[in-house]
């Protein structure tokens, strides 16, 4: 088994001990990326110089006895819709196709002081709209398991990163899904921290009052690792949460005799696939043998959780999206007065899922319809988030399906945006709520990974990395790979 | 309720978006099928629910007005499509 298939907390192991160096580790990498990426299209840029030279200095602190940051020498990559200053941050838009952020993300940041290594930026539905990757303005990424099949979304790049060993982690981001349902599709554990627990600042915004950044990850160790350096209050989001940050690792603890699981059936309504129902509930019933109280519960709003979350998510939306008119930076088109340079700019800049969401956003908010719509669905969004306070009364965990499906083939529902709307049933309540939610491999259908959502109350990320870490330690379907053509992975026990 | 293709041409114009002939046409067809779902919340009663703006209560977050750097002008303008002499240049206006 090469390097490159090792999690973070094995690596740390092999780089301390000095039986590999992150030299060695980086160019396993980048020399993976080389080969299979051409195929998975999960990198918009690969950062060979960088890499190499941030991991030389790590290799440089672990042989003087250096204080090792806590991600000394890992190499990772990040979604390209977070900021990292003199190397493009495309957001998968031609509106950003050349911009090159001043600065850094908090995220970056923090990751570059723990001593992490920027291997490059991953792709994504452009502006992070979307649940299949497909709205990239640059590739269309794959699904590893199968290339027919889109990796989920909006952060494709990121779960096929993992999935396919291009990556040790990478981070995306979520505003009603889009870090969960591509960590199912792929196979990797995902994690959407509380709102406001990881610092937004240098995160290009989509919806401000739900986006949130978390870590992908081929284990739930590695998960609760890189939260460790990510989370904690910044000073320059102001949306930020103070909180005393946990030392996340010391929730995973391999028991859960007693935790109170609530099953929410409306996550299983019309739409789901019977197989994907079938999965989740061999998941359920290995957590009950494994000492769980588990009972049925209603979460009677749900059903409009999916329009309240279209019109909130694309209000904020158009709101954000108003920045980009050609003037500042991003693309611009000439015209002959300013008007027709913002329209026109607007127009040759954006893709369709973009415009239909502004769209959708500014008429939502447009006189004489503010009332009905986007001060209707926020009061909507008061009741789902009352749905789940109640049940966390009686649970400390709720769980279904991370989505109703295994991944999708391509072009089978980007022809009816609806249709793609309703696929998010499962994963937008927990963003109007703004609480955890972690997606965790829990079976294959077809041949195509399943993820079971496990979700708790503000701030809970530790009790949900007790769950997910218990159902991994005994299950094994975090220990398959898929199989790449041009070579064999080694697929069973790591 | 109906959205025409008048009330598409007045929220692109709203949004700044020039849009084709077909993106007129898709956007009508799309927004009233989107919307005529979304109509469904009007069946709940949500008469004494105080909206939710944001899932975390936020106070203003205040601090001290202290001088600080920021960023530097060239590096602010380094993205402008069209800057010369630390301004940022746009068609004319008036």
């Amino acid at each position: 088994m090469g390097v490159a298939e090792k999690s973070v907390s094995e690596l740390q192991e092999l780089l301390v001990q000095k039986e590999v160096s992150s030299i060695e580790l980086t160019k396993a990498y980048l020399e993976r990326i080389q080969r299979i990426d051409p195929e998975l299209q999960a990198y918009l840029t690969v950062l060979e110089d960088q890499a190499l030279v941030q991991a030389a200095e790590a290799d440089r602190k672990i042989a003087q006895g250096e204080l090792l940051g806590s991600l000394e020498g890992i190499p990772m990559a990040l979604k390209d819709n977070m900021c990292t200053e003199g190397v493009r941050t495309s957001c998968a838009s031609k509106m950003l196709e050349n911009f090159i952020p001043p600065y850094n993300a908090t995220v970056t940041d923090r990751l570059r002081t723990a001593g992490s290594i920027l291997l490059g930026k991953l792709n994504m539905d452009e502006f992070a709209m979307g649940s299949s990757t497909e709205n990239s303005y640059f590739a269309k990424t794959r699904n590893p398991w199968d290339l027919k099949c889109v990796p989920g979304g909006s952060s494709g790049g990121s779960a096929v990163a993992v999935a396919a060993d291009e990556a040790v982690f990478t981070l995306g981001s979520d505003t009603g899904g889009s870090i969960r349902q591509p960590a199912a599709f792929c196979g990797v554990v995902g994690m959407k921290p509380t709102y406001g627990v990881v610092s937004r600042y240098g995160l290009i915004a989509f919806a401000s009052s739900l986006d949130q950044i978390g870590p992908l990850t081929k284990t739930v160790r590695d998960n609760a690792l890189v939260m460790n350096t990510i989370a904690g209050y910044d000073p320059l989001d102001s949306t930020s949460v103070s909180f005393e940050k946990p030392d996340y690792t010391k929730f995973l603890i391999n028991d859960i005799k007693g935790l109170k699981i609530g099953i929410p059936k409306e996550y299983y309504g019309a739409g789901i696939d019977p197989d994907v129902a079938k999965g989740i509930q061999a998941g359920i019933q290995t957590l009950i043998d494994l000492g769980a109280e588990v009972a049925e519960c209603s979460l009677p709003h749900t059903e409009y959780a999916i329009p309240a979350y279209y019109l909130i998510a694309t209000a904020e939306a158009s709101s954000n999206l108003a920045r980009y008119d050609g003037v500042r930076y991003g693309y611009r088109a000439e015209a002959e007065d300013v008007l027709g340079m913002f329209k026109k700019t607007r127009a040759e800049g954006f893709g369709q899922e973009v415009k239909r969401r502004i769209m959708l956003g500014t008429y939502a908010l447009s006189s004489g319809y503010y009332d009905a719509y986007y001060l209707k669905a926020q009061k909507v969004r008061t009741l789902i988030k009352q749905d789940l306070d109640k049940a966390f009364e009686r649970f400390d965990v709720l769980l279904s399906p991370t989505a109703p499906t295994a991944a999708f083939k391509f072009g089978e529902k980007s022809a009816n945006p609806l249709a793609m709307y309703l696929s998010d049933i499962t994963t937008v309540p927990i963003n109007l709520a703004g609480i955890p939610a972690i997606s965790v491999p829990a079976g294959f259908v077809n041949g195509l990974p399943i993820g079971m959502q496990l979700m708790g109350k503000a701030l809970a990320e530790g009790t949900l990395y007790r769950v997910a870490y218990t159902f991994e330690q005994n299950t094994q379907y975090h220990t398959l790979k898929p199989k790449l053509s041009g070579e064999v992975l080694t697929c069973g026990s790591r | 309720m109906t959205i025409s293709r008048e009330d598409v041409e007045y929220v692109a114009g709203l949004a700044r978006l020039e849009l084709t002939e077909q993106e007129t046409q898709e956007y009508t067809e799309q927004l009233n099928s989107i919307l005529g779902y979304a109509a469904m919340l009007e069946r709940l009663d949500t008469d004494g629910v105080v909206p939710t703006a944001h899932a975390v209560p936020l106070h203003n977050v205040l601090r001290e007005d202290q001088v600080r750097t920021s960023i530097k002008h060239e590096k602010a303008l380094s993205n402008a499509p069209d800057g010369e002499a630390g301004f940022f240049r746009v068609p004319k206006i008036v």
